[in-house]
């Protein structure tokens, strides 16, 4: 194996998100807010949305994870701005079928820049990784009360 | 790291024969694979280790020649099955020099051990304001089942600090045994530390106060010679799959003046002496605490595995074992941004450790695809996690089939976790 190899999984963008995570911060108007956990690598996040007419108009998140969790949050609440609900719901269902390898083409229009996270197919124990932050932001979006769980 | 002047490990008598660890490893079929393309490196004995062919051929020739139900047939195979069964009884107790094979207790392991002492003794002996005792260390099986007792009788759990090496804080420990502490509980060596505690000495501190003992050996028993009577431990419970033998098969041993007094556990066949309507009497010792069929060929292997052990002896492991981590911790402390977490005087296989800015969880992906097999996250041991401020640290374990190239191996492909994160 070579470090190559290893970047089709840890590519550079999601290596910079990783070590400085956009929206990184809470929101003191939340709207909406859940909290999102791993218990089998101990990722926690918290997840604050401002939703003005169905439609988000800020997102933040604050906690702790992972290469993969962490990119995958912070690229999330990049591309959730202006969307609404129903079009949050179309990103994650393209983002779920492209890391779990349910597709093996991603479907750039609905992704953009997600489309990253393709390689994320070839290790299936981190695909909860990379979609902790997205359930938790469909419980936020729920107004579901518990934290979401991977396990 | 000098785990043989510890004072659990008889030195007096260390085997003189070479420990031939290729000899060894040619005993594992499980080491010699490729993984992602890589010969596999093992370094996760401490969540379960590998099966020397020994323990395979002991079970599919059980199976294959002696297999019948135990203790009730009077034809040849439930005698010939019963035989292999209690001979394995013989076998651990005398792998703990346990004075009598009534102290044994089989069971599923370490974590029914515990339960059960917890459900029998602790509920005849733990009243409201009572006290159980434990360390910041230990792993959540030998935490949960305190908690479960303590609250269901209004009593409290109290946790013996430990210090930044990882180490119990001896005085605050003792401080904390008090007039209402009923039992104290604790590992002989932490897995998410690798920690060897003074339990010698804990015992002794315990019974001047006349509090008995209780040892999590999972993480021992592999690796350190182990002595009930030189202890003078009250409960010691071992788990096979550590040990390389079988999953779903461990055992108990109780001091036979606390097992006499001792409740039953779970009712049913075999625990009983006679039953009906109106009155059952128990077996006795230990088939009282045995109820239904156990797992007949799970004991045979364990058998086998104390067999295997003993045939290397439990000496040369441990002094083998010893020079590996040395070695090991040497050769860790040279990768740049590493942190050991764990580094006690006296410690046995565990090497737990943080790469600065780089997630335990993404450190065990890359070495997976270098074929190398660590475990990642809390250890079930969150409370110990909490300790050391990290949510997860990456764990590599060591086991007598170690050696030092499998290290330079994990040390190299750090370098590589390094480069992928640069």
């Amino acid at each position: 194996m070579s470090t190559d190899a290893m970047r089709e999984l840890y590519q550079e963008v999601i290596l910079d998100h990783s070590k400085s995570p956009k929206n990184f911060k809470e929101l003191a108007d939340a709207s909406h807010q859940s909290q999102g956990h791993n218990p089998l690598c101990g990722d926690r996040l918290t997840l604050y949305l401002e939703v003005v007419d169905g439609v988000i108009r800020d997102v933040g998140f604050k906690g702790a994870g992972c290469a993969i969790s962490t990119a995958s949050a912070s690229m999330m609440t990049e591309a959730l701005k202006g969307k609404s609900e129903a079009e949050v719901e179309a990103i994650f269902g393209a983002f779920h079928d492209l890391v779990t390898g349910k597709v093996a083409e991603a479907d750039d229009d609905v992704l953009g820049k997600l489309t990253v996270f393709g390689g994320v197919r070839d290790y299936p124990v981190r695909v909860k990784c990379a979609t902790l932050a997205w359930h938790t932001l469909r419980a936020a979006l729920k107004k579901t009360e518990q934290a979401v769980s991977t396990e | 790291m000098t785990v043989s002047s510890n004072a659990e490990i008889s030195t007096s008598s260390l085997s003189k024969r070479d420990f031939d660890v290729e000899r060894v490893r040619g005993d594992f079929p499980g080491l010699h694979q490729m993984v992602h393309e890589k010969p596999l490196v093992y370094l996760d004995s401490a969540a379960s280790a590998q099966k020397p062919q020994q323990v395979i051929d002991a079970l599919s020739h059980f199976y294959a020649h002696d297999y019948a139900n135990i203790h009730r047939g009077v034809h040849e195979l439930s005698q010939r099955a019963t035989k292999a069964y209690e001979n394995a009884r013989l076998k651990v107790q005398r792998f703990l020099n346990a004075p009598s094979e009534r102290e044994i207790i089989f069971l599923r392991g370490t974590t029914e051990g515990i339960n059960l002492v917890a459900q029998t003794y602790g509920r005849a002996n733990v009243s409201e304001g009572d006290e159980v005792l434990i360390t910041t260390m230990e792993h959540h099986s030998n935490i949960v089942p305190w908690q479960m007792l303590c609250e269901e009788k209004g009593a409290r759990l109290m946790v013996g600090p430990i210090n930044d090496r990882g180490e119990l804080d001896m005085d605050a420990f003792e401080e904390l045994m008090g007039p209402r502490t009923k039992l104290v509980a604790l590992g002989h060596v932490s897995n998410a530390l690798g920690t060897i505690n003074p339990v010698r000495e804990i015992i002794a501190l315990a019974h001047e106060r006349g509090i008995p003992v209780l040892l999590d050996g999972a993480q021992a028993a592999p690796h350190i010679g182990l002595d009930v009577v030189d202890i003078d431990c009250d409960f010691y419970t071992i788990s096979g799959h550590k040990m390389f033998g079988p999953t779903g098969i461990g055992a108990l041993y109780v001091r036979e003046s606390i097992l006499e007094k001792v409740p039953p556990y779970q009712g049913g066949g075999d625990m009983i002496s006679s039953v009906s309507f109106e009155k059952t009497t128990y077996n006795r010792l230990p088939f009282r605490f045995e109820a239904g069929t156990p797992n007949i060929a799970g004991a045979v292997g364990l058998g086998a595995a104390i067999d295997y052990l003993n045939n290397l002896g439990m000496e040369s492991i441990a002094a083998y074992e010893e020079a590996l981590l040395d070695y090991g911790t040497r050769a860790l402390l040279t990768v740049p941004g590493l942190r050991l977490i764990g580094e006690a005087s006296h410690k046995a296989s565990v090497l737990s450790f943080m790469l600065e800015g780089i997630h335990p969880h993404d450190i065990g992906t890359i070495l997976d695809q270098e074929g190398i097999a660590i475990r990642t996250g809390h250890h079930c041991a969150q409370p110990v996690m909490d300790r050391f401020g990290v949510a997860a640290t990456a764990r590599a374990s060591l086991a007598l089939y170690n050696t030092r190239a499998d290290i330079d191996r994990l040390v190299q492909a750090l370098e590589t976790v390094r480069k992928v994160f640069s």
